[in-house]
């Protein structure tokens, strides 16, 4: 396997409202800055992670190009899923041994549509879409279950939810969002702070190999576990309780003993799940950007918890971290991402 | 995403109307092969099917292959439900107009009866005002059963909605009477809409019956002998209750057997001007009438009793009256 690591991180300053910016501006800027950071201005490959429903137009990712410059033609590919599984394929990529950069990037503008209806369109179009089930109705579902199983109370949500926005106020890039207040439910039990707040917003990362890695940070952050794991697409053949997929997969990228992890829960009780998935502890920092509770630029969101936790490896606070990003309804999909700052920690 | 112009919406979306409109006009066409084509066509008979996995579970609704093992399944489809249970649910106070009902209704993953896996389905509850709290009634583990519609098409929807099982039924019930108290009370409330209290002594053993029966029920002889006693007496023992009553003040009231001062026999009255947590047996009492101009031929012209400031009865002297 070659040493690959995120060597840099660029997120936008993610807004709650509509700031006027297309999603091929809200990236543009990124674009430019992590190519200063990194001096590059070509990659040995380009990937990117979208959806086409948050704009509802077809091929509405190909736009999103014209911020990266793609003529003469680059090597380039896009997964209508979170750029976290973009960054998957390009370490893949790197693992072929062609090429020693990659660029990931994702963008995501949930102030247009509405989230929870478009993810109904992404559901079982035979059985889940025809009923009009909306995505925080289906997480409310599993946050039931797992109230059910585990005891928690929904004092236990509101407590990660506070814990969240407290740090998001911290990170100049999140959302500021007060203190959790109110006791009217979303979707039972789920109330309002526990679900992710809309947000526009965008991120890139840059992956290196080896010796370029070295040459284009101080402290590149090795990526020494990474995989991803799908469960059942149906509800309702599964334990929604637990997460046996994020399990697998933090088994398989290594996810004992990290210092820090930054998880992809957009409703507060998967916070909860993951953790318990995982195995991290209460002396496991979760969450220090504010996570997606304070800031959830889908389809950036997971790319954003790498860079985070790669960010925590960089920065010299961390010396092993982890990084969850998830997709479809009630975490079906999991990936985790181990990061150190020893390319064998 | 189809919204309605000039349309209220519950969502986050701005209260104008959206300027793009992603549709497929007509819906979306799609051939749902064989397992799940059976499925839709047992549906829209009014029929719950499932099919048999190679190791013997029954998934429902089917899916082509098991989703444990990824094996193809079975083709031996299985009757299932129609009741099944409640494996988990969230409740929607505010509903989507995407949504199936427009009150506030439940999701919930219903496992029917003999399947071994849950269909996702709305679970409608009643009536509930908009913003309403789950009710208590929605519970995991409840038991609920489809509602058909009565045109099916052979789609998912042919489920109109699961429905909680019938556990109770409220019966109406009413009759109509013209009572007579019988004489002995007719005498007795003449006297309390005079704000007197009257009673009867008894011929044999002395003791004083209020209200009177024109009987002692100790000795089973008449009594005529009319005694006028004070609406002074002390409670020998009490209840907290917890039930709305017309004649009490609020919630939770204190109802008491009361032994006038003088009298033999103890009569049930309200307690009240007192926390009902701070009513004690032994506990002085005085009764607190209406005002003169609204007393009747009633007991109601006793509100109810309230305390008195003065010593509690020790208990060896209302013992014999419990």
């Amino acid at each position: 396997m070659r040493d690959i690591a995120v060597v840099a991180f660029v997120q936008s300053r993610h807004t709650g409202e509509d700031t006027g910016s297309s999603e091929t501006e809200l990236l543009a800027p990124v674009i430019t800055e992590i190519k200063e950071r990194t001096g590059q201005k070509r990659f040995g490959f380009t990937c990117s992670g979208s959806n086409d429903y948050l704009v509802g137009a077809p091929f509405s990712f190909v736009s999103a190009l014209d911020a990266v410059g793609a003529w003469p033609p680059i090597s380039e590919s896009h997964v209508e899923m979170d750029a976290a599984w973009a960054l998957y394929e390009a370490w893949v990529k790197l693992q072929h041994g062609e090429i020693d950069t990659a660029l990931v990037y994702g963008f995501g503008k949930t102030s247009q549509g509405d989230i929870a209806e478009i993810a109904t369109q992404g559901y079982d179009p035979y059985y889940l879409a025809p009923l009009g089930v909306d995505g925080t109705s289906m997480a409310a579902l599993q946050a039931r279950a797992y109230l059910d199983r585990s005891g928690a109370k929904e004092d236990d949500l509101r407590a990660v939810a506070a814990r969240s926005r407290a740090a998001g106020r911290d990170n100049p890039f999140a959302l500021h969002l007060p203190d959790p207040e109110g006791d009217d439910y979303e979707v039972a039990p789920l109330k309002a702070h526990d679900i992710a707040p809309v947000t526009d917003g965008a991120a890139a990362i840059v992956l290196a190999a080896g010796d370029k890695a070295r040459e284009l940070c101080e402290r590149p952050a090795w990526i020494t576990g990474i995989d991803h794991r799908a469960e059942a697409h149906s509800p309702g053949v599964r334990d929604l309780s637990r997460s046996a997929a994020a399990r697998l997969a933090g088994e398989r990228a290594g996810a004992a003993g990290v210092q820090v992890a930054e998880l992809h829960a957009r409703f507060s009780h998967e916070e909860l799940i993951l953790r318990e998935a995982l195995g991290l502890g209460d002396e496991v920092t979760v969450n220090p950007s504010g996570g997606p509770l304070s800031a959830d630029p889908v389809m950036a969101t997971g790319l954003i918890r790498i860079g985070e936790a790669a960010a925590r490896i960089s920065d010299g606070t961390a010396d092993r971290a982890l990084a969850h990003a998830t997709s479809g309804p009630c975490l079906q999909q999991n990936l985790v991402c181990v990061l150190s700052g020893a390319t064998h920690g | 995403m189809r919204s309605e112009p000039n349309q209220p919406t519950p969502t986050d979306l701005p209260a104008d109307p959206p300027n793009h409109i992603l549709e497929f006009p007509g819906g979306y066409t799609r051939s749902v092969g064989p397992v799940i084509g059976r499925f839709l066509s047992e549906l829209r008979g009014g029929n719950l099917v499932g099919v048999r996995t190679r190791e013997g579970r029954v998934l429902f609704p089917p899916t082509e292959y098991d989703p444990d093992s990824g094996d193809a399944i079975t083709e031996e489809f299985v009757p299932v439900g129609p009741v099944g249970t409640v494996t988990t649910w969230s409740w929607v106070a505010k509903p989507r107009k995407t949504h199936p009902l427009d009150r506030p209704f439940a999701w919930a993953l219903i496992r029917p009866d003999g399947a071994d896996t849950a269909v996702l389905h709305a679970l409608d509850l009643g009536v509930f005002e908009q913003g309403a709290k789950p009710p208590r009634l929605l519970k995991t583990g409840m038991r609920v059963r489809p509602k058909w519609r009565v045109e099916r098409t052979g789609t998912i929807g042919d489920i109109e909605c699961f429905q909680p099982e019938v556990t109770m039924i409220n019966a109406p019930t009413r009759l109509e009477y013209r009572l007579q108290g019988g004489r002995a009370l007719d005498r007795f409330l003449e006297g309390v809409s005079q704000g007197k209290l009257i009673g009867h002594k008894c011929d044999v053993c002395g003791q004083v019956i209020v209200p009177m029966k024109g009987l002692c029920p100790k000795d089973g002889v008449p009594t005529t002998q009319e005694v006028e006693l004070p609406d002074t007496g002390t409670v020998t023992t009490f209840a907290v209750n917890n039930l709305p009553d017309p004649r009490a003040p609020e919630v939770p009231f204190v109802s008491a057997y009361i032994l006038l001062d003088g009298a033999g026999l103890t009569m049930l009255t309200l307690v009240a001007g007192i926390p009902a947590d701070q009513v004690r047996m032994g506990m002085r009492v005085k009764a607190a009438w209406k005002p003169r101009e609204e007393w009747g031929k009633t007991m109601g012209n006793i509100k109810w009793f309230e305390p008195l400031d003065e010593p509690d009865v020790p208990f060896d002297a209302i013992k014999d009256y419990l």
